[in-house]
């Protein structure tokens, strides 16, 4: 098994934390990713608005690259370009014509033969890995005290015909992993909902109302940060969160999944590209930190206490 | 498209719904009755996100966002200036960036917006943010398939040519229409 | 020498439209044997009778063939008018140049060939009828009705009325089905327990009606007039015959978080439990999955972990220790009325349904069914009658209403109108509001269906005088918000999103037959649609009969039905049954197989292939009168005329009357144009 990566546009630039939180889990737990050799963009929200073909041959560009390296299944941790990618194999697959058209617009050979995998597919897959190291770890664990909302968004679960590794409304695999990963995952409502996705610089207004829509849910919801995969999410979420009119509530922490991943593995913040979000994450981190000694610190005192009575009862005998 | 019986479930959970003049349920009856006027001369068409919630709620297996889809690209080969200008200028932008470099540089897409848009302040203010945060990356990739990456889009707009032509006598719009400088179309915002 | 008839029918249009009847009367007019041929507009009207009727007396017919539509639809008609012109009617057999021609093609030239080339093969094979006499078969007049809902208890008293004994068979511990669940009826709320317990009342105390309740139909042979019915009685652990209803094991059982099937699991139950306290019979049943004895003995415990119930009964009716028994009826007609059952919005889905994860798969425990609604209105129901919210007992102050949930969408659920939904929703809004005066009753619809006596009127007045809200638009999502539920809805009509902070949200889901529907339907060899609901013979002139004969179907295992129309069909199979026991005997059609005992060599394959049992051994004896072997006989009042026996006989020696070899030798031949 060959697991190609593509990483997408915003994996070079606005989301490069994502990038390294992932390439960070990556190596800590040996996946041995190839990117794909001179890949291109995937058109993402544009290319299908202004020409259906365009949208498949873009992303299919891609795809035939993978296949020529050799891959069986590729990677592709940006939500678009897993929707992209997945949606391009589907039409291939589906749509008449489309198994000779394309190639024919590519100029190169296309089997379709390679399955596209989503960040939380491959997570998920991981999680008793994950969990294996959570438990292994013996320091205080902050991430017990997290309480986080996983939040979909659209492109890794719309359409189920394209995606469907999870259910469409009530998805639990990114829950599985913030569980792997020792956390709380929050039961919420806007787990699905859009944030407003490409319209962050074309149409602020709206993915302002969207994305708080969001945030004031999940912070009802009794969520100390919000867990996405997406970057075009979390560039909404994050970026835009300063410009929401949030009456007075502290920021809401915005995590790449890999980013909780790593935490996770105890791979230092540093590695994560935490420093690069603009909702800063370290009075979250310092507060998880501050529970855990705390809880550490009952935990001991409990221990010496009932360490005391055992000695007293022997004693006594 | 005669599945669709008018239920508004679609437009229930549509996140734009409430800014749309037409809601998807009403882009869905006005395709029916084949009233372009009306679709094509307001920017409902163009609020749509591609969220994909109409079309996985639809009781009746109606597919409002590839319906919505394909009238974008129908309204784009009639050479109207239908959309928005900044969103037409945002999705003109986009696929200008991957014609020229073969990949998205966020910068690019950026500054070619501005110009587009005539929106040159918008989140000026936050550009040295991004760039602390090393975010925007001066120096576009180029990848070395450009080349290829240019002819297959090319490919595909001389298909969406051909495929136009029939329908529009002839008068379909030029391959380049789609990115073609400056529009001074009317902006319904 | 045949002397041959044949009539060709227009149909109206149906026919006419793509075959040339006058060409075929032509063309029929030449072929040898044939002395006369006739088309008419209607064949099967008085006239059309009366020319075939006519024709036979004039021309001293041998054979009738008539060139119209199925022989399912009028074969029994015009054999009935060759009869009364003196012929056998079965010399009369049908041509189908409708559903097997016209009906299927359009080239008028092509379809008008391919019906002469139809009338010409029935032709040749009416030369070789023989003409045959009816069957005549005993028939039992005791009656079994399937389920004791309102559409079983109306059917058994009609027939029991009528003088008849019936066997009422329920799977639950008592009579009255989901209509003793329902506060007050559309659509003049009237009580639904003060108009149903006393028929309850009435059939258990019926003189000719026999009750098995916590019973099912385990298995069904024989055929109409002579069935031969095995009724599975579960172990009640309660004997009947010694419990006096006094309740006190129920107060005694230490289980009781079990949800209430009655209460539509809005209220908690004990493990031995009478359904409700106007159960019919007056009688509890003990709940071996959630009995802790039981639980205890599935575990293997060597002791008994409970006995509270049975130390408690003074009766000593108690018997943990009883199995399912089997009872075996003789019955000559079944009467199917199993009822409906509700689609769940849940995760767990059978094939090809889905649940709704936008209305949160039933997890908010504010959203409830129509059914659960019934119970918190109902002055029986765990509330009493008072309109408390199931989560914390509030009184809810915004009730959102959803109609169509399941019902009209094919991708989560059925693609048909449940059609009870939209009048019992106006009903539950009136309910409401008559109970919460300062309440906001809110429904999200996509039509209204109100079709029937007064119903139109009754949802106007919930609108106009009840002040119900209506909004035309199906929702979106409904979600738990705090202690509201959130409804996004849409008004098609106002052309805006509507969001509605409700405190309780009904859902209209849709009417489902009753699961294990399937299996019944096979033990009766009945058929059943794609949704289940089981198929009457004919949608229009045979709505309460089905394919199988004596078997007939009453209420919602048929359709979604309301109570009326439940009640109304139960009178029309009582009307059936009692005409079926009118008479001593039962005439059968004499399309039987009959086995040549000469040529018989009594390999019995057709006794393996059989599907109804019909083949018998019969002795052969030596001329000393001493059993020397065995051969085949057919019984023909069990036999159905299916055939199969005929196609595995290795020596030829069946033959199935009126599909013999010759004639159907003749038909091919015909055909084939040797």
């Amino acid at each position: 098994m060959t697991l190609a990566y593509y990483p997408g546009c915003s994996m070079h630039g606005t989301s490069r934390e994502y990038e390294e939180s992932l390439l960070a889990v990556a190596a800590a737990l040996e996946l041995g990713l190839t990117e794909i050799a001179d890949w291109s963009c995937c058109g993402a929200s544009s290319a299908h608005a202004a020409d259906h073909l365009l949208g498949v041959a873009l992303p299919a560009r891609n795809l035939a690259l993978a296949e020529a390296q050799g891959a069986d299944e590729v990677l592709a941790p940006c939500a678009a370009c897993y929707n992209r990618l997945s949606g391009a194999v589907h039409a291939v697959a589906e749509e008449p014509g489309m198994a000779a058209k394309v190639p024919e617009v590519l100029g190169r050979a296309f089997a379709n033969s390679v399955r596209v995998l989503s960040i939380v597919e491959l997570l998920q897959g991981l999680a008793p890995v994950i969990e294996e190291r959570v438990a292994a770890r013996l320091e205080p664990n902050p991430l017990e005290h997290l309480n986080i909302a996983a939040y979909w968004g659209c492109l890794l679960v719309r359409p189920a015909a394209i995606t469907g590794f999870d259910d469409a409304e009530r998805p639990t695999g990114m829950d599985d992993v913030i569980s792997a990963c020792s956390a709380n995952p929050v039961s919420w409502n806007m787990a699905v909902e859009c944030c407003g996705g490409a319209f962050s610089v074309s149409r602020t207004s709206s993915v302002l109302r969207l994305s708080r829509a969001i945030i004031e849910d999940a912070r009802h919801c009794g969520a100390d940060a919000i867990l996405a995969a997406c970057p075009l999410c979390h560039a909404n979420l994050d970026f835009r969160q300063s410009a929401m009119s949030l009456r007075g509530e502290p920021p809401m922490p915005v995590l790449y999944i890999t980013q909780l991943v790593g935490l996770a593995l105890g791979l230092p913040m540093a590695a994560l590209g935490f420093e690069r979000h603009f909702v800063d994450t370290q009075p979250l981190f310092a507060r998880l930190a501050r529970e855990a000694e705390k809880a550490a610190a009952a935990a001991a005192e409990r221990d010496a206490a009932k360490a005391a009575r055992a000695a007293a009862k022997a004693g006594a005998s | 498209m005669a599945r669709c019986y008018q239920c508004g479930k679609c437009s229930a959970g549509c996140p734009m719904g409430a800014e749309m003049a037409l809601p998807p349920h009403d882009i869905m009856r006005l395709t029916i009755a084949n009233d372009r006027e009306r679709l094509f001369n307001d920017d409902s068409l163009w609020l749509c996100l591609t969220c994909e919630t109409c079309s996985a709620r639809c009781p009746n297996d109606v597919d409002p966002a590839r319906v919505i889809d394909a009238l974008r690209e129908l309204a784009a080969g009639e050479g109207a200036e239908h959309a928005p200008r900044n969103i037409r200028a945002f999705h003109e932008s986009f696929l200008e960036q991957i014609r020229s470099t073969g990949r998205l540089s966020e910068v690019g897409l950026i500054m070619q917006y501005k110009l587009r848009s005539g929106a040159l302040l918008q989140d000026v203010a936050v550009a040295p943010a991004m760039l602390r945060r090393g975010k925007l990356p001066l120096r576009p990739q180029r990848i070395a398939g450009v080349g290829e990456v240019k002819a297959l889009m090319a490919a595909c707009e001389r298909e969406r040519g051909a495929r136009a032509a029939p329908a529009a006598g002839g008068a379909a719009a030029p391959g380049a229409g789609a990115t073609g400088g400056h529009h001074n179309g009317e902006d319904a915002r | 020498m045949s002397r041959i008839g044949v009539f060709i029918c227009h149909c109206g249009e149906n026919i006419a439209r793509t075959v040339d009847c006058g060409a075929v009367a032509e063309a029929l007019r030449e072929h040898p044997g044939v002395v006369v041929a006739e088309d008419y507009k209607y064949m099967c009207s008085d006239p059309g009778q009366q020319l075939i009727k006519k024709a036979i007396a004039d021309n001293d017919l041998t054979g009738v063939v008539v060139c119209a539509c199925s022989p399912h639809m009028h074969e029994k008609t015009f054999r009935r008018a060759a009869a009364q012109a003196g012929l056998n009617p079965f010399v009369v057999e049908m041509a189908n140049i409708r559903e097997h021609c016209s009906w299927i093609h359009d080239d008028r030239g092509e379809a008008t060939a391919k019906a002469i080339d139809t009338a010409r093969t029935i032709v040749e094979k009416v030369k070789h009828n023989k003409p045959l006499q009816t069957i005549r078969i005993p028939v039992t007049k005791r009656a079994l009705v399937i389920g004791g809902g309102i559409a079983g208890i109306q059917a058994a008293l009609d027939i029991a009325d009528g003088g008849h004994e019936v066997v009422l068979v329920e799977k639950e511990a008592s009579i009255g089905g989901h209509m003793s669940q329902l506060s007050e009826t559309f659509p003049t709320l009237d009580c639904s327990q003060c108009i149903l317990t006393p028929r309850m009342v009435e059939a258990y105390q019926h003189p000719r009606i026999k009750l098995y309740t916590w019973s099912e139909v385990e298995k069904v042979d024989g055929y109409i007039g002579n069935f031969s019915v095995t009724i599975r009685r579960k172990a009640r652990s309660v004997d009947e015959d010694l419990c006096n209803g006094c309740g006190d094991c129920q107060a005694a059982c230490p289980s009781r978080r079990i949800d209430s099937e009655f209460d539509a699991g809005l209220s908690r139950r004990p493990a031995i439990y009478t359904p409700f306290p106007q159960a019919v019979p007056n009688m509890p049943v003990l709940d071996r999955e959630h009995c802790t004895l039981f639980k205890g003995r599935r575990k293997g415990l060597a002791k008994d972990a409970c006995g509270k119930c049975k130390e408690t009964c003074l009766k000593g009716a108690i018997d943990y220790d009883g199995q399912d028994t089997f009872v075996t009826e003789e019955i000559g007609a079944i009467v199917v009325a199993t009822g409906f059952q509700l689609y769940d919005i849940g995760r767990e889905q059978p094939a090809g349904l889905k649940g709704y994860g936008e209305y949160g798969y039933g997890e908010v425990p504010d959203v409830i069914d129509g059914l659960q609604f019934e119970r918190l209105a109902s002055a029986s129901g765990p509330t009493g009658g008072e309109m408390l919210r199931p989560s914390d007992g509030a009184e809810p102050k915004t009730v959102v209403f959803v109609k169509c949930v399941g019902s009209r969408d094919p991708e989560k659920g059925m693609s048909y109108c449940s059609k009870i939904c939209c009048m019992y929703t106006a009903k539950h809004t009136m309910l409401y509001k008559h109970k919460v005066h300062d309440g906001r009753a809110v429904v999200f619809y996509m039509d209204i269906r109100a079709a029937g006596k007064g119903y139109d009127e009754f949802s106007r007045r919930a609108i106009e005088e009840d002040g119900a809200e209506y909004i035309r638009g199906r929702v979106s999502r409904i979600f738990r918000d705090g202690d509201k539920v959130k409804v996004w809805g849409y008004d098609t009509l106002s052309h805006r999103q509507v969001v509605v902070d409700a405190d309780m949200v009904v859902l209209a889901t849709a009417v489902r037959p009753q699961p294990g529907i399937g299996e019944l339907a096979q033990k009766l060899s009945v058929s059943y649609d794609q949704d289940g609901f089981l198929n009457e013979a004919h949608p229009k002139l045979r709505p309460v009969e089905t394919n199988t004969a004596g078997v007939y179907l009453a209420g919602a295992c048929q359709a979604p039905r309301d109570i009326p129309e439940s009640v109304a069909m139960a009178g029309a199979t009582a009307a059936k049954v009692l005409g079926l026991f009118s008479a001593d005997e039962l005439e059968r059609d004499p399309s039987v197989a009959l086995v040549d005992e000469r040529t018989c060599i009594g390999c019995f394959n057709c006794e393996h292939v059989c599907p109804y049992g019909a083949i018998e051994h019969r002795d052969v004896c030596d001329m000393e009168g001493h059993v020397c072997g065995h051969v085949a006989y057919v019984n023909p009042g069990v036999c159905q005329g299916c055939g199969t026996c005929v196609a595995v006989c290795p020596s030829k020696s069946v033959e199935l009357a009126g599909f013999t070899d010759d004639q159907v030798y003749a038909e091919i031949n015909a055909l084939a144009g040797w």
